[in-house]
């Protein structure tokens, strides 16, 4: 009898045993899910469902599947839009070039001081970003201490100014940006294996060249790490436009900012950050066509 | 007395006649709400979010509305009792303060006086915001836990006003009102009768401008479309403010406007945009200060703060063509808890004792003219200043914004202005 059941024992318990040990990751991947699908999925197709809405605050807005208010806004501000993708695009470029020799020197040359230096790195975090960016304003002003500096001095002309530019708002997102890119690629680069470094110059790899064949490229994903955190933020971003611009510098987030709270249209706030989105998603696409993501892989 | 809660306690602690004549101009009431504003946007943004996903979660707020009688009319008044409590919300920095920002004098007095605790909340950032707050509460039918707000004449304002968001006030019950309130203030364009709403404070928007960079007395809204000022010229991204300047520099009355006018006033504010340096929130005074700006749209009550805080030597001044006179209106939304607690502070408010005290801490215009003799007597600076007690001349030439039919006539207005301001 015994040796009758036995064998089927195994047999009947195993792929029991076997479907909870699949789906154990799932079931406490659960929460995750429930969370990501609450508080983000749920609340997104909410706000986009909302650019097919048609009506009034006041006699509220009914979901008719108004398409063409899709079309109708990317007719309108386009020039809004393409203009925060550029300052985008070069906000972002500034941050990686002003950002990877930090990161590099913090990373390679830091030594016990890194923790230091990495701290002096977060340390503006601890005064509130709007503080900061209306500092730019007292730094940079016409007769400020630089400016005005420059003019008595005769190096600038005296009708010169840098606020109310559209130099001034890409500074500002820039300046806003750095911790966000110096952190992921010294996080990138200090996991470099400094004997493959050594190695390469043992095969006759000038220092530039092993720098660029192999510590940029065992790097690429803190660099993708940082095109995501600062990229996006930086397209989406309002407040530098509002604090540092002027007249021809206004960037999407303004014009969300504005039909959502003080206009009331939320139709027109929803299908513009249908199109942000949208193109924030082509942007990191084709990022991700263009340079792998292989390597962004592994580095998530 | 009664505690300020909330941002009431947040004010440094330092001495107030320091903090008026450091700060104020620096951060004057629609500076700090603006700073909250149009800084920390994403704060009210989020705070709009939250309210919205609050609303109707809080039953049992039914309130004093259960009367047989219409809400507002005289019976129903005459059955609403004193409870001892007011729940006042009103813009950072609007009251007088003494004790280190702890404690209001003028409320104290009114506790004192008729034994209404005075719970002062400084709440309310901004017009769009605190809207986008109270409207889905409003909206559920709940109380907003406040029984006074402040708010600006404007399009928020009239949206309480026309979804009967706000209990009829009877001014039997406000004798000090009638007996006080200066012309400017009875029988306002956007709530005629002052059926729903009596001011709070006021103040002008005319032209700010600094006499050593412009080389020339400023006298006409022209002034600020002349090509000598090219890139120092500030223009206001409100458009409301934007749009009435640009009808009042073609002789239009903003009041009794048409959409013709909007266009062709927008028009005339496009041909300007190249010479303009920026379309400022309240920052435009700091530009003005630090001489980014030469000559710009400002309000009354900063250019006054500016010039007892360091900057004597700025102007202001009301244009031939007009100045546009907005009003801060103390109104009782529905369901609010102790209406007739808040009737009872909007009686003391107008004794001139009270209203000078007040607008001396202020310093915009106030609604009680009969103050003017009390300053004269207690703070000169304050009472001589045609920014807070203005003259006839320039009474006369005030003008009231265009009030908003509905939401297509606010739109058609935002899609006139609004291409200026954001291009």
């Amino acid at each position: 009898m015994e040796q009758h059941v036995q064998p089927h024992h195994p047999v009947v318990a195993l792929p029991k045993l076997g479907l909870r040990r699949r789906l154990a990751p799932y079931l406490l991947g659960l929460p995750a899910w429930a969370y990501l699908g609450f508080f983000f999925v749920v609340p997104l197709v909410a706000v986009l469902a909302v650019a097919l809405e048609t009506g009034n605050p006041d006699q509220g807005y009914v979901l008719t599947w108004h398409w063409s208010e899709l079309t109708s806004t990317i007719s309108q501000y386009h020039v809004q839009l393409i203009r925060s993708f550029q300052y985008g695009a070069i906000s972002t470029l500034i941050a990686l070039v002003v950002s990877y020799p930090v990161a590099y020197w913090i990373a390679f040359y830091g030594g016990r001081h890194k923790s230091t230096l990495l701290f002096l790195v977060l340390l503006p975090f601890f005064v509130s970003f709007v503080i900061r960016t209306l500092a730019w304003n007292f730094i940079l002003s016409d007769s400020g201490f630089v400016l005005g500096t420059l003019k008595g001095w005769g190096v600038l002309p005296q009708t010169f100014h840098v606020l109310s530019t559209p130099s001034a708002v890409i500074a500002g997102l820039t300046y806003n940006a750095l911790p966000f890119m110096i952190l992921p690629l010294y996080v990138a680069l200090e996991q470099i294996d400094r004997r493959v470094v050594r190695a390469a110059q043992d095969l006759y790899a000038s220092h530039l060249v092993a720098f660029a064949r192999v510590v940029v490229p065992l790097s690429a994903g803190g660099i993708f790490a940082g095109f995501l955190l600062v990229f996006v933020t930086n397209v989406g971003d309002y407040v530098n436009a509002a604090i540092l611009g002027g007249p021809g510098t206004t960037m999407i987030g303004n014009i969300i900012q504005t039909s959502f709270l003080e206009n009331l249209d939320y139709p027109t706030a929803s299908a513009l950050s249908a199109w942000l989105l949208l193109g924030l998603l082509l942007a990191i696409a084709l990022y991700a066509w263009i340079f792998g993501t292989r390597r962004i892989q592994e580095y998530a | 007395m009664s505690d300020p809660t909330g941002l009431g306690d947040e004010q440094p602690t330092i001495d107030p006649a320091v903090l008026r004549g450091l700060t104020e101009g620096r951060y004057s009431r629609r500076q700090v709400l603006k700073a909250a504003g149009a800084g920390a946007l994403g704060i009210s943004f989020s705070g709009f979010l939250a309210a919205c996903g609050a609303a109707g979660t809080n039953p049992g707020n039914g309130g004093t509305t259960t009367g047989a009688a219409a809400v507002g009319s005289a019976q129903w008044w005459a059955k609403q009792k004193k409870t001892g409590t007011l729940d006042f919300g009103n813009w950072p920095y609007y009251i007088d303060v003494t004790n280190h920002g702890k404690s209001h004098p003028s409320l104290h007095q009114f506790t004192a006086a008729t034994g209404i605790k005075v719970n002062y909340l400084e709440n309310i950032q901004n017009n769009d915001s605190f809207y986008a707050k109270i409207s889905p509460t409003l909206q559920g039918g709940q109380s907003t836990g406040y029984d006074i707000i402040v708010m600006t004449n404007g399009w928020y304002l009239t949206e309480l006003i026309s979804h009967k968001w706000l209990i009829p006030l009877d001014l039997d019950l406000i004798p000090n009102f009638k007996k006080y309130a200066g012309p400017l203030f009875k029988d306002p364009a956007y709530d005629p009768h002052n059926t729903y709403t009596i001011a709070w404070q006021s103040g002008f928007t005319g032209i700010g401008y600094d006499p050593n960079k412009t080389g020339r007395e400023i006298t006409s809204v022209r002034d600020l479309f002349d090509p000598k000022f090219k890139g120092h010229i500030g223009m206001m991204s409100d458009n409301t403010e934007l749009g009435s300047l640009g009808l009042l520099s073609l002789g239009i009355d903003p009041k009794s406007s048409s959409r013709d006018d909007w266009n062709k006033a927008a028009d005339k504010l496009k041909q300007q945009r190249p010479m303009v340096r920026q379309y400022y929130d309240q920052s435009y005074i700091n530009a003005l200060e630090r001489g980014d700006v030469w000559i710009t749209q400002a309000w009354s009550g900063d250019i006054f703060q500016a010039n007892n805080s360091g900057y004597p030597h700025l102007k202001f001044v009301v244009p031939e063509e007009g100045v546009m006179h907005w009003t801060d209106n103390m109104a009782i939304p529905v369901h609010a808890k102790h209406p007739r607690d808040a009737v009872e502070w909007m009686n003391f408010y107008y004794q001139p004792k009270i209203a000078a005290e007040v607008a001396d801490w202020v310093n915009y215009i106030t609604p009680v003219p009969a103050a003017k003799p009390i300053l004269l007597k207690d703070d000169p600076a304050v009472g001589k200043s045609p920014l807070v007690f203005p003259t006839p001349e320039m009474t006369a030439k005030a003008h009231d914004y265009y009030t908003f039919k509905d939401y297509d006539d606010f739109q058609a207005w935002n899609s006139t202005f609004n291409p200026i301001i954001q291009s």
